[in-house]
């Protein structure tokens, strides 16, 4: 899960990660309500989204007339299709030098990754690019710790500032420790800086590992914090993992791989999918019924494509769930199914004990998409 | 032959008293595969429809001889379940759990590679099956048919599309594995790959992939100098919509790779058959054998 600026940096604050003091702003009024920075202060666009800075999104305000005038011309901006909802008021500092540096992991070498460079504060794609020794990419291994040597040795390598040596190592251990025990998927922090108030790390890119919600408190606060659409909301609550597409073509799967075959295979025929829709491994009757309900809630569905290949996910389960959801109702729109697999006959049997004139039964996958899309017109 | 496993693998199965432990090692055993033993911490000397449970995997491979195991414990005590298995020379270790954090994934990955001669299978995998020997996993065995090609793949239920279609036109399994969608799998499509390739009775691989990270753009590679029998592949994703990216760093390290198309380009140049739609690898796979 991808966090917005402020977010990381409350991170930052749990690991007592050196960043600017900072105010958040929702609406104009809160910039009366205890606000104690000192001048200049940067305001800076709350967006999900690069190139805010290009687009108009972070302005330098000298005094309280600027402030006002600048939060009130970049709140509700509209950046790349972002609604600029929240803006983050932070006390600028001056700059010396800015660096780069993240943490992620790499899947093909199935280590953490350290990235770090002296050319921060620009586009690092374009460095790693165009002269990709001025980026040190260090490997490490997640059975083991990040020791000081091996910052050190980066930091020498990044040709970095010396004088500064002690504390950029002291940050940088540090944000390793947000990537691991924070349970990040990524600690992205450009500007790494030396300014006159120390080093401290200017910006954040956090994304979040959900798979560890369970051991961090803090997860579900910032979850709740982050927009989503209602659709996606609902089945969120519910427990299924649901996508928002342009299509019209509902689609009800079990597994991410044969879901996403399943849009493949509705576009093959024509059509297109009005969502991604994953019940997951296992699902119970009640997650099929609460899958029917969110795909109810989207105008945009006219017809239904149910693709269950059972495993640890049992068809007979599958059916019931169905059959809950829709027995005696009008339903919007036609419903095509294909069960296969883990008690796939005792599927097909209690769908037929319970027939529904806009349900249908096809054989294979193929029958299935091309029923579903031709329902569709 | 087969791979990893045959009717000989004696199992162990970790979580056997829970709801799906239980469900899928009666159904296991039920096929033909060694139940032997299962575990969970506190049951020690208790029995689930008579398969002896023990406290550890050491106490159940000590008395059982077991060599594989089933891991179906919760995301929170997986690691440690996997670590355990590996610490007792366990052969194999199959996770299925759905669910684990990452940076448990990444320590176990290495610890068990640093330190111990097991192998790890999962997590978040249906596990694997040679049709008419052994199912360890939660595949559904119906659908596989004992023959020669082996089947490797990502993705759990598109795995079984991918047998299913094989099973319709009368073409058998070697072996089936998946080898799971997470982002720090334990093996990975080039060991698989290699286990095929030395196998006797294996004569074509059907290799499943979809979008995100490399794993396929580097099994390409593989296949183009190490692989002599021929390959049919299937890359789910073509139409899913790109993932928004966040930061640069993952660009960075993954360039222009983990599309679906830059996947089929590059499994194309390793002169695999890429199908465009997972009911079509039957026929693809009848073709060339």
């Amino acid at each position: 899960m991808d966090l917005f600026e402020y977010q990381g940096k409350s991170l930052y604050a749990n690991y007592d990660i050196a960043h600017p003091n900072s105010f958040l702003v929702n609406k104009i009024e809160d910039l009366n309500d205890g606000f104690e920075l000192n001048y200049p202060v940067v305001v800076k666009a709350q967006v999900q989204v690069g190139g805010r800075g290009k687009a108009g999104g972070i302005k330098l305000a000298n005094n309280q007339d600027e402030l006002l005038l600048f939060s009130k011309e970049i709140l509700g901006m509209d950046i790349k299709g972002h609604l600029v909802e929240r803006i983050l008021i932070e006390e600028a500092s001056e700059i010396e030098e800015e660096y780069y540096l993240s943490f992620t992991l790499d899947r093909s070498e199935k280590k953490y990754l350290m990235m770090l460079s002296a050319k921060g504060g620009m586009d690092i794609e374009a460095v790693a690019e165009e002269n990709p020794d001025d980026l040190t990419m260090v490997y490490i291994d997640p059975s083991e710790s990040l020791s000081e040597d091996v910052v050190t040795e980066a930091i020498v390598n990044s040709r970095l500032n010396l004088n500064h040596k002690n504390d950029l190592t002291e940050i940088i251990k540090r944000l390793f420790n947000l990537f691991v025990a924070g349970d990040c998927d990524l600690v992205e922090v450009n500007p790494l800086a030396i300014t006159s108030n120390g080093v401290m790390a200017l910006d954040s890119k956090v994304s979040l590992d959900m798979n560890a919600k369970y051991r961090h408190e803090e997860f579900e606060t910032i979850e709740n914090d982050i927009p989503i659409p209602p659709s996606e909301k609902s089945a969120k609550e519910k427990g299924l993992n649901f996508i928002k597409l342009d299509g019209s073509v509902g689609i009800i799967g079990n597994g991410a791989g044969l879901v996403m075959s399943t849009l493949d295979v509705v576009a093959e025929y024509g059509g297109s999918a009005a969502n991604f829709l994953d019940i997951g491994g296992g699902a119970k009757a009640e997650t099929v019924s609460a899958a029917l309900e969110v795909l109810e809630t989207d105008e945009s569905v006219t017809s239904v494509f149910i693709n269950i290949f059972g495993g640890i996910t049992r068809c007979d389960l599958v059916a019931q769930g169905i059959v809950e959801a829709t027995k005696g109702k009008d339903l919007k729109w036609p419903i095509v199914i294909r069960l296969d697999g883990t008690n796939a006959n005792e599927g097909l049997q209690i769908l037929r004990e319970n027939p529904n004139e806009r349900i249908f039964i096809t054989e294979t996958m193929n029958q299935a998409a091309e029923l579903a899309v031709k329902g569709n017109n | 032959m087969a791979i990893l496993i045959d009717q000989n693998s004696k199992v162990v199965v970790q979580g056997i008293t829970g709801r799906e432990g239980q469900f899928h090692a009666l159904r296991n055993r039920d096929y033909g595969t060694n139940i032997v033993a299962g575990t969970r911490p506190g049951k020690g000397g208790e029995e689930v429809e008579s398969i002896p449970i023990f406290n550890t995997v050491k106490e159940a491979i000590d008395a059982t001889g077991a060599n594989v195991a089933l891991t179906f414990v919760p995301p929170a005590f997986a690691k440690d379940a996997v670590l355990e298995a590996a610490y007792a020379d366990c052969e194999l270790i199959v996770c299925i759990t759905e669910g684990i954090p990452a940076k448990d994934e990444a320590e176990m990955f290495n610890l068990i590679k640093n330190k111990t001669n097991s192998k790890l299978l999962g997590p978040n995998c249906p596990g694997l099956i040679s049709p008419g020997k052994s199912n360890v996993g939660i595949m559904p065995h119906e659908i596989t048919l004992p023959g020669n090609v082996g089947v490797v793949s990502r993705s759990g239920t598109l795995t079984y599309q991918a047998v299913h279609e094989l099973t319709q036109l009368d073409i058998g399994q070697s072996t089936c594995i998946g080898i799971g969608g997470d982002p720090v799998p334990g093996m990975s499509f080039i060991d698989v790959l290699k286990n095929f390739e030395e196998d006797k009775e294996t004569q074509a691989i059907v290799m499943i992939g979809e979008i995100g990270g490399t794993a396929e753009e580097e099994a390409a590679e593989y296949i183009k100098n190490n692989i002599t029998k021929p390959v049919v592949s299937y890359i789910a994703g073509v139409t899913a919509p790109p993932g928004k990216k966040m930061g640069h760093a993952g660009a960075i390290v993954s360039g222009n790779k983990g599309t679906a198309k830059a996947k089929m380009e590059a499994l194309e140049k390793a002169n695999v058959v890429v199908v465009s739609n997972p009911t079509k690898i039957g026929q693809a796979v009848k073709e060339i054998m």
